[in-house]
């Protein structure tokens, strides 16, 4: 089958490749293009492992064809940090234990992030909701909730 | 394997490709790519159409026109469709949400489609590349339907006048036990004057329950009033058995949650 090209920005850096047509951006990410932030968990759109931002909106990549991403900003978790030091977010799923076995957690941040884009201050309810699509099985949920509260509360610090 | 994306910038051209075997239109993908990945066979190909009609939100005098390619994020954030925004929310998680289209919605099988179920009780018009149909014309013959969706189209209701309800075991977001939507109109005194009640979970695509519809004319919302709808409120359903619930339990908790929508 002719391979079809894709370009399109990822955390900021030009990338094009070609690809079959139809695959998913998951695939092309990970097994492309060498990102292997986002995860694959289920395919199915259950798990939100997969997780990325796409245009400043949360999508799933395992359901995305990475040629509809043609000309879009994506980003993963993988770009979050800067010159080695931790996005706010990173340090505190550390922090409060918020990421056992880790395979949820690039999926998490990203559904977080998009929240604390919109709502720099959620309350615990938003929090929840904002992570109502991404299953953790390990840690139980509590500590990745007060880790997107902390993120919050220091983000706001530093902005003072 | 891969299965090849075609994009075409007309949906004319784009129903002309459908035509072809195996293929299927890609909405936002959350069903027919998820198919794919499962192994889905039948599926050779997707086709979609990037028409910019199809992703537009129009209001104008109460009419509403929601053209098919639009979210179910778009619609939630819309501030004239707030009245809508409840149902639109019901459907997945926030990246679901981005991504899901209307147009998709109207042919997720059960245990999905809950922004169709308020779309039903809208009575909503659904325009397709060959014309404009009833919407529950159209259910009644989605699967056989090769047409594109292009919009769906519905008056807006009275404020008050719309209610939606979906129950699930698991918060905030989870697949639905049922999910209900009423659209009502009441005398001054409160009398109804006309109801239409649609359901989702009770059968393989959402149904009107016109049974009920038909026991609330003339009655008003208390308790008493209520109580001859409730009573034949699954009259022509036929839920499914699913790891979400039996069609049993879906028939004992349809009564309780329609009673509980109509006196909210
Ligand atoms: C994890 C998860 C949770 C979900 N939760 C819910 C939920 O709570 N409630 C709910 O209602 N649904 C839910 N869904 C199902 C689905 O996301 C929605 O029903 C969604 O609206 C489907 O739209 P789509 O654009 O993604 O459809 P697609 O997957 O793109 O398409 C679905 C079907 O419709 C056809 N189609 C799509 N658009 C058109 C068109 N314009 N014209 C003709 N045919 C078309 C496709 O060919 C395909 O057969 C969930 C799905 C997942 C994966
Ligand atoms: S791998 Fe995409 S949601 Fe699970
Ligand atoms: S840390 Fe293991 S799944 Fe969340």
């Amino acid at each position: 089958m002719a391979k079809v090209p894709v370009q399109f920005t990822l955390n900021g850096a030009e990338k094009a490749e070609f690809i079959d047509s139809g695959t998913t951006l998951l695939h092309a990410l990970r097994d492309k293009i060498g990102d292997t932030s986002p995860k694959g968990g289920c395919h199915q759109g259950t798990c939100g492992a997969c997780t990325v931002i796409i245009d400043g909106e949360l999508r799933l990549s395992c359901l995305t064809l990475a040629e509809t991403c043609n000309g879009a900003a994506v980003t993963t978790t993988s770009g979050l940090s800067e010159g080695g030091v931790l996005h706010s977010l990173q340090r505190a799923f550390l922090d409060a234990f918020a990421t056992q076995c880790g395979f949820c957690t690039p999926g998490m941040i990203m559904a977080a992030k998009v929240l604390l884009d919109h709502t720099p201050n959620p309350s615990r309810e938003d929090v929840v909701e904002a992570l109502s699509g991404n299953i953790c099985r390990c840690t139980g949920y509590e500590p990745i909730i007060q880790a997107v509260l902390t993120a919050a509360r220091s983000n706001s610090q530093n902005a003072v | 394997m891969a299965l090849a994306l075609q994009t075409f910038p007309t949906v004319e051209d784009a129903g002309a490709a459908l035509k072809a075997a195996g293929t299927r239109y890609l909405g936002g993908g959350t069903l027919v790519v998820r198919a794919a990945n499962e192994g889905d066979v039948s599926i050779s190909g997707f086709i979609r159409s990037t028409e910019p009609a199809l992703s537009i939100i129009r209001i104008s005098g109460g009419e509403v026109r929601i053209g098919a390619s639009v979210t179910m994020a778009a619609i939630a954030r819309h501030p004239d469709l707030a009245p809508l925004a409840h149902a639109a929310r019901a459907v997945g998680g926030p990246a679901i949400r981005n991504m899901a289209t209307v147009g998709g919605n109207l042919f997720a099988p059960t245990p999905y489609g809950d922004f169709t179920v308020a779309l039903l009780a809208l009575d909503a018009t659904v325009t397709t590349d060959y014309g404009e149909l009833p919407i529950e014309t159209f259910l009644a013959k989605r699967e056989s339907n090769h047409a594109i969706v292009t919009a769906v189209g519905f008056t807006l209701p009275k404020e008050g006048g719309f209610r939606f309800l979906k129950q699930s075991r698991v918060k905030p977001k989870g697949v639905a036990v049922l999910s209900i939507a009423t659209v009502l109109e009441q005398a001054q005194d409160g009398t109804v004057t006309s109801a239409r009640i649609a359901l989702g979970c009770m059968a393989d695509r959402p149904i009107r329950a016109r049974a009920a519809e038909k026991a609330l004319i003339g009655r008003k919302l208390t308790a008493d009033g209520i109580a001859p709808a409730l009573a034949v409120a699954h009259d022509g359903t036929s839920p499914p058995t699913d790891p979400i619930a039996s069609a049993w339990y879906r028939n004992e908790v349809l009564p309780v949650h329609l009673g509980r929508l109509l006196l909210a």
